[in-house]
């Protein structure tokens, strides 16, 4: 599974780092970036849609 | 607070957001609207269009060009003001950006407030926070009754934008005193010019001698001395952009939060079920404080309409208001499950409360963490309390809504 985070999209909500932080990084301005870009490991998928379905903005993906 | 527009007969054509019954018990009133009406009109204070499905009011806070953040209050200001007092025309004039602007102003003056508000420095306000809420607690000795909203929630928010600003402490209850003026007293126009006046001619003495101490080569950290710092390398912050932004800060980060933490926990005073799955699981408070946010969602902002247009059949004018009743949208059944129960483990939870788009909450990082630290503290410290007279709360709406008056009983 791997996530992307589509940053025209994304507005700086911070749901998807405080749901799944091993996986999302913030930078100052809000701007979400995925901290994995290849396949995260299979633990961490739940958190990952949890994230993706948490995202006010629909600036989520997941790539099964 | 009751409007003196008289109550309502007909929430489809003729709805007042300062009505007591919208104030007091809105969610029915959204729930019928979003099944009958979806975007209801009212002519009672301007044209204005208040939409309640999740998908429309996202849909306009993204229609940027369309629906325009240059007039973002629910309640229209005394705009006459402006031509017959110097300071009305500045306060009027300025505005608040980047709450206040579109593009292209709104990008680059929200990319000199973000950072102030990013992860890293929200964490270095933690701990300032977290010894304001146990001071207040430390107020209420043994007493047996206390009111969360005026000697708790109140104070916590506005002693930390306080601390940003780098303005001193005693000033704490006459900028809550000013931003209620502006925000809450909306049918009393003179109150709230006053109110914005005096908040303004405030920050610009303070701006002044901030701009004499830095001249001076002393050392400030503040928000305010930054952006006069950065004034020095971008010819685009001028007084009105410092004035404005810090205005927003104090505006923006007092009544709003607040409010929040008030809602939270009245919840939790009313339904002491909740209460106790906080105690005995504490981790459910990361689930719980969005789902606070949810329900109570404290904010409504407006937009106005900038050319004649039809939206979804609403035949909308150039100048009509559209009041984003992110509050309505964060229960739509279409988008939440059961929206109308209050869920601390809900775990889908797309919820708007800091808005929609490019206006999301500049500050939601910071107050996110005062919610969390100031409930967090609240239980553990007074882990037994419930409403001590349900008929003595008193809420406020409009603009933010919340309880103004919570009359808490420790048990």
């Amino acid at each position: 599974m791997k996530i992307f985070v589509d940053e025209t999209k994304c507005q700086g909500h911070s749901r998807c780092y405080l749901t799944a932080p091993e996986l999302f990084e913030i930078d100052d301005y809000g701007q979400s970036h995925p901290k994995i870009t290849e396949d995260i490991p299979a633990e961490l998928e739940e958190k990952a849609k949890l994230a993706c379905e948490n995202c006010p903005e629909f600036a989520i993906t997941i790539d099964d | 607070m009751t409007s003196f527009l008289g109550p309502v007969s007909d929430w489809k054509t003729d709805f007042d957001v300062l009505d007591e019954k919208y104030i007091q018990f809105p969610f029915s009133i959204w729930d019928e609207l979003r099944n009958t009406c979806p975007i209801a009109h009212s002519n009672r204070r301007g044209s204005n269009w208040l939409p309640t499905s999740y998908e429309d009011v996202t849909q306009i806070a993204h229609d940027v060009l369309n629906f325009s953040s240059t007039q973002v209050l629910v309640i229209p200001f005394m705009e006459s003001r402006a031509n017959t007092d110097d300071v009305g025309a500045q306060v009027l004039g300025y505005g608040a950006p980047p709450i206040t602007s579109d593009p292209p102003l709104h990008t680059w003056t929200r990319r000199l407030i973000l950072p102030w508000f990013s992860h890293a420095k929200v964490a270095q306000y933690e701990p300032l926070t977290l010894d304001i809420c146990n001071s207040l607690i430390d107020n209420f000795k043994t007493d047996k009754f206390v009111d969360g909203a005026v000697q708790y929630a109140q104070q916590i928010p506005v002693r930390v934008i306080g601390h940003i600003l780098g303005v001193p402490e005693y000033m704490t209850d006459t900028f809550t005193t000013w931003v209620r003026g502006f925000l809450e007293f909306a049918d009393n126009s003179e109150q709230r010019f006053n109110s914005i006046k005096e908040l303004v001619l405030y920050l610009i003495s303070v701006i002044e001698e901030r701009k004499q101490l830095l001249s001076d080569n002393v050392k400030l950290n503040d928000f305010i001395s930054y952006l006069i710092e950065e004034s020095k390398n971008n010819t685009q912050i001028n007084d009105a952009i410092i004035l404005g932004m810090s205005l927003l800060l104090l505006i923006a980060g007092i009544d709003t939060t607040w409010s929040a933490i008030g809602s939270s926990l009245m919840h939790l005073a009313q339904n002491p079920h909740d209460l106790e799955l906080l105690k005995s699981n504490p981790e459910v408070l990361d689930t719980a404080v969005e789902e606070f946010l949810r329900a109570y969602s404290p904010v409504t902002m407006a937009r106005v309409v900038t050319k004649d247009l039809d939206f979804k059949g609403c035949q909308m004018s150039k100048g009509d208001k559209v009041l984003m009743n992110f509050p309505a949208a964060n229960r739509d059944p279409a988008v939440f499950e059961n929206p109308n129960k209050v869920d601390l483990n809900r775990k889908i939870n797309r919820h708007v409360a800091f808005g929609s788009g490019i206006h999301r909450c500049g500050g939601s990082n910071l107050a996110r963490m005062e919610l969390k630290t100031s409930i967090k503290t609240f239980v553990n410290r007074m882990p037994n309390f419930k409403i001590a007279d349900p008929t003595k709360i008193v809420l406020a709406g409009g603009q933010v809504r919340g309880p103004r008056e919570l009359p808490l009983e420790f048990i």
